[in-house]
């Protein structure tokens, strides 16, 4: 399986095979997912020494994340997906920074808190269930002031800690960004039990201009 | 192979999702999903409705594509894509994309020139461009005079507008005159029933201007010309001549394109015109040109009007021409550049320093 992600700070690419640890590689650059995807997968795939014909399956984080660099994960695990003639799952990105925080600290609750830009962060609250990470309810966005306060004291995994310390006082070190290792893990582990995992973008914003109507009922 | 290499082209640089193949100087298929109904909702292009809709539309139009052109994505040579010049979120869909299929075939990729594609699409239509040719391209997003001395890595610019693009002044007159958007059809329906009886002003055509943008173009100032008439009708209580006022607009605008791409032609010793771009699916603009070239001894080229819009296999003709040429591929690691210059055919590395 080849695992992709573009919807946190950092391009990331991994190969898995058989129950081998992970070959990943991943790369700052927050405005520059088109430039760094490619050739990280080019990259991850010549380390495991497989050939694209050989991929059975592909994952990909679906987000939320900043739209432009979201979607250059989603159209190239589609189009990769298409070509090689292999299913495509997607994976919620915050789902994955969750496995991510439960495994690097001892807690058995949650916030994931990243990056939305303008002032806001994508955030989802989850515990600790039989089955790794639960999700407590819909990714949202929001300004940070405006989750309640029992939920920002949560040991936050994300960059939001990092942007809005003062709102996200107790952080979970070391989980910034989406690790695509975890992202194929995750997806391999869903396959297994039968999760659907459709390949949707969570935008979770609608796109900024108005309808000529709208205009003129101002 | 006999009849050239097979290339398949992706252009999203605006609203329209094309994906084309191209076998050496033949059209296979050509496939286009427009989000035009989307913006139309909206008044114009918006730039994140258009990339949503390209990443939704990218893999079934490149399946219909392949089902259509009766050909595998295995037995294509080379991907080709618009990576510049554009709106940035959209060319990242159709660039992003184009990788995959590269990196999941094994095949080479060429980044191009959306301006330089517009000019090699007329290869498949009326076969190979003469060297040089002089390229007027006009649209929603440009309008630029070329002198192609070869499409694949010597495309110069002898000038462009300075402020609105000759299809940005079509929708805005069209929304003057209560016109829906796309105004260009429209306009052009509308004056086919009307007569050109108002002398509006024809932009850089005179003295100092002439001589400081030859070849430059300029249509804000017919636009607010275009506006204060209709105003003025409005306030004094009198009904607008829509069909009037459009055939004067249009006239207008096709008056200096042609003017000043004939004078293009006889300055650089060019016997050959190529218009393309979506106003070149104008119908008076074709006519005037086709006048105006015959009077002077140029040899027109047109695409049919469907080759003049935005569509993947103008990038899929000049991918192809680049392969033949043996042109170097690009890295997968170019961007994709929203402001590529038009002298910049194929699309580079990216690069820390300047240069
Ligand atoms: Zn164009």
């Amino acid at each position: 399986m080849l695992a992709v992600d573009t919807a946190t700070s950092t391009v990331g690419a991994a190969v898995l095979r058989d129950g081998a640890p992970p070959v990943a590689a991943a790369a700052e650059g927050p405005r520059a997912q088109t430039e760094l995807l490619a050739p990280l997968v080019e990259r991850v795939l010549a380390e495991a020494g497989v050939r694209p014909p050989e991929l059975t399956d592909l994952a990909v984080g679906t987000g939320p994340g900043p739209f432009t660099g979201l979607r250059v994960g989603l159209v190239t695990a589609v189009t990769m997906g298409h070509a090689l003639g292999c299913p495509v799952h997607g994976v919620c990105s915050l789902d994955v920074l969750a496995e991510q925080a439960l495994a690097a600290s001892g807690v058995d609750e949650v916030l994931v808190a990243t990056d939305a830009r303008r002032r806001e962060v994508y955030w989802a609250r989850y515990r600790r269930g039989p089955d790794g990470a639960e999700r407590l309810g819909a990714p949202a966005v929001d300004r940070p002031a405006e989750l309640a306060e029992e939920v920002r004291a949560l040991p936050t995994a994300g960059r939001g800690p990092l942007l809005y310390p003062e709102s996200f006082p107790s952080r979970v070190d070391g989980v910034l960004d989406v690790d695509p290792g975890v992202l194929g893990a995750l997806a391999l582990h869903r396959l297994a039990s039968g999760t659907p995992m459709p390949v949707e973008p969570l935008y979770l914003r609608r796109p900024d201009a108005l309808t000529t109507a709208e205009r003129a009922a101002r | 192979m006999a009849d050239g290499p097979l290339v398949l082209g992706i252009e999203t640089s605006c609203d329209e999702t094309g994906v084309g193949l191209v076998r050496g100087g033949t059209l296979l298929f050509d496939a286009i999903a427009s989000s035009v109904d989307e913006h139309a909702r909206f008044g114009g292009v918006v730039p994140e409705v258009a990339s949503r809709a390209h990443l939704e539309a990218m893999v079934p139009t490149i399946e219909r594509a392949c089902t259509e052109a009766g050909v595998a994505l295995r037995d294509v040579d080379a991907v080709a894509v618009t990576s510049g010049p554009g709106l940035a979120g959209a060319l990242m869909v159709g660039v992003a994309s184009a990788k995959a299929l590269a990196l999941a075939l094994g095949v080479p990729l060429h980044g191009v020139n959306h301006l330089a594609s517009h000019v090699a699409v007329d290869i498949v239509e009326h076969g190979p461009l003469p060297e040089p040719t002089l390229a007027l391209l006009v649209s929603g997003g440009h309008s630029s005079l070329l002198l192609v001395p070869d499409v694949t890595h010597d495309v110069r610019s002898l000038g462009s507008t300075i402020d609105d693009a000759a299809g940005e002044a079509f929708d805005k007159v069209a929304r003057v005159l209560g016109l829906p958007f796309p105004g260009g059809p429209h306009i052009d329906r509308a004056a086919r029933d009307g007569e050109v009886v108002i002398d509006f002003p024809r932009g850089l055509t005179t003295g100092r201007d002439l001589e400081r943008h030859r070849f430059d173009f300029s249509f804000s100032g017919l636009k607010t010309a275009v506006s204060r008439w209709v105003q003025a009708r409005q306030s004094a209580g009198e009904p607008v001549p829509v069909a009037d006022v459009a055939a004067s607009f249009q006239e207008a605008v096709t008056d200096v394109l042609t003017r000043k791409a004939l004078d293009a032609c006889r300055a650089n010793g060019v016997g050959h015109l190529q218009v393309g771009g979506g106003v070149a699916a104008n119908s008076r603009l074709r006519a005037m040109a086709r006048e105006r070239c015959d009077a002077a001894g140029v040899e027109l080229r047109v695409p049919r009007p469907g080759l003049c819009t935005d569509n993947g296999a103008m990038v899929a003709a000049l991918g192809a021409q680049m392969v033949i040429k043996g042109r170097p591929a690009s890295d997968l690691a170019i961007p994709a550049d929203s402001s590529m210059p038009v002298t910049e055919v194929s699309a580079r590395r990216p690069t820390a320093g300047p240069g």
